[in-house]
């Protein structure tokens, strides 16, 4: 019995045993996860903001990769999710092919929005965690469980600078079609209808307008896809194209990469819609 | 969190302004209106700095009805907007700008075409087949982007206007104690 509570009763936290007698920072992770070296300061989130926060120091040095429309909703059909491709740090656009989607697993999706390297690192870190629990317990894990062990993970590391805002995404027996919104002050949502990201309220504002339950997966998939376009429009820091996805009982299928320059001309061709947007030059106003 | 938004349609202008005038942390009348008619055809729907905006548009209401009279004639939704632009031009320079932000929406009589313009406290000026200030531009321009077509008929045109006041009471955090909606046409300005 002794042993069972000695073994329960340890504090959770990294160990350090290697590093016994150095100065060390208590960053109280559990113990599953791989040791990660931190600055030796006592408000590792102020060091990192003095560095890479463009918004309250412009002269920093470091600038992070920011900026995303994500999104993911639950219909009669199953999720679909959408997402742009553009990374942006500070006023530069770093890249315009950066893949916001990451497949876990071939049933889990997660979404990128916040650090690009935070959401990378811990998504795929998940993906293992998940394969453990599948060769542990002889079955696949919940959605729940899933996206509980990434946001136990986030809050563990709460105050340390972390910056991720990601819908974990997937189709079980169990839970049928769940999205669970996980962000890195340890929030976590269930719910039916997401949007993250700086161009969250762009494709809020058009997703809420045509969403209804009984969508059928083709008219899913072009709403989520011109929820995005009209983020990808409005918001400086979303565009390039647009990934879509569909996930339902056996697993997530990919639904393409679309252009935004093509995909916006296209669509206000087809929709009359745009109207901001002249095309004729020679009427005067 | 004001909300300020306007669209055209083929022949009326529509504009929606937020009945809440909220301090710091208390709402102080729910029953706000943000606008003032400016000329028998033209509205100006106002937000920023509370004590600014009633000045600035009383202001250039004063003077537009003041040319009216001189003049016995109505000035034109380009001709006014045209003034009030330059009036926060000059403004800007000076030793207190005023902070307000501005929708102009007219019915020019002559041509028999509605105007919708918009206009910042740093004095750009734009005219738009549809437009918001604040908060709600982030809401219900993606939505306008969608559902707004050409030459629309007033009916749709108060059926997207609906869209998007529906749109910001699920989505905006804060009340805004419900939506005041005028129309701008041939016959003048009317409440809805």
């Amino acid at each position: 019995m002794d042993a069972i509570v000695a073994r329960y009763s340890r504090t959770a936290g990294v160990e350090h045993d290697d590093l016994r007698g150095e100065e060390q920072y208590d960053c109280s992770a559990p113990s599953s996860l791989p040791l990660l070296s931190l600055p030796p300061i006592s408000q590792p989130a102020a060091f990192l903001r003095a560095h890479t926060d463009d918004a309250s120091n412009p002269d920093c040095k470091i600038k992070i990769a920011h900026g995303t429309t994500t999104l993911a909703f639950r219909f009669q059909g199953g999720i679909v999710v959408a997402v742009d491709s553009r990374a942006t740090a500070g006023s530069w656009i770093a890249s315009q092919t950066v893949k916001k989607v990451i497949e876990i697993n071939p049933f889990l999706l997660g979404t990128m929005a916040g650090g690009a390297a935070d959401c990378q690192f811990w998504e795929t870190w998940l993906g293992i965690q998940c394969r453990l629990h599948e060769l542990r317990e002889k079955s696949r894990i919940s959605v729940a469980a899933a996206s509980k062990i990434l946001s136990n993970l986030v809050y563990s590391y709460k105050g340390m600078g972390l910056s991720m805002g990601t819908m974990i995404c997937g189709y079980t027996k169990l839970e049928g079609p769940a999205i669970y919104y996980v962000d890195s002050d340890g929030t976590r949502l269930k719910g039916d209808l997401f949007c993250v990201g700086s161009g969250q309220t762009f494709a809020y504002g058009v997703l809420d307008s045509a969403y209804k339950w009984d969508l059928s997966v083709e008219e899913a998939l072009a709403l989520g896809k011109r929820s995005i376009l009209a983020a990808t429009h409005r918001d400086a820091f979303s565009g390039g194209s647009v990934n879509l996805y569909h996930v339902k009982e056996s697993g997530w299928t990919y639904y393409g990469n679309h252009n935004v320059g093509e995909l916006f001309w296209k669509t206000k061709a087809e929709e009359q819609s745009f109207e901001n947007v002249p095309t004729d030059f020679t009427v005067d106003a | 969190m004001d909300v300020i938004l306007g669209l055209t349609t083929k022949d009326a202008v529509i504009v929606a302004t937020s009945m809440a005038a909220v301090r710091g942390v208390s709402i102080l009348k729910s029953d706000d209106d943000k606008t003032r008619v400016v000329a028998p055809h033209t509205l100006v729907a106002y937000t920023g700095e509370p004590g600014d905006t009633v000045q600035f548009a009383e202001y250039v209401q004063a003077n537009i009805q003041l040319h009216g009279m001189r003049n016995e004639t109505e000035l034109s939704p380009p001709a006014i907007t045209s003034f009030v632009r330059s009036e926060l031009a000059k403004s800007l320079r000076s030793r207190k700008p005023y902070q307000v932000n501005i929708l102009i929406a007219g019915y020019d009589t002559a041509t028999e075409k509605p105007y919708l313009y918009w206009v910042d406290y740093l004095a750009s000026s734009a005219q738009l087949p549809y437009a918001a200030h604040g908060y709600a531009a982030y809401y219900t321009l993606s939505l306008l982007d969608r559902w707004h077509k050409k030459d629309l008929s007033l009916d749709e045109g108060m059926k997207i206007m609906e869209m998007c006041v529906a749109e910001l009471r699920t989505r905006l955090p804060i009340d805004f104690k419900g939506i005041q909606v005028k129309i701008i046409d041939r016959d003048g300005v009317r409440m809805v």
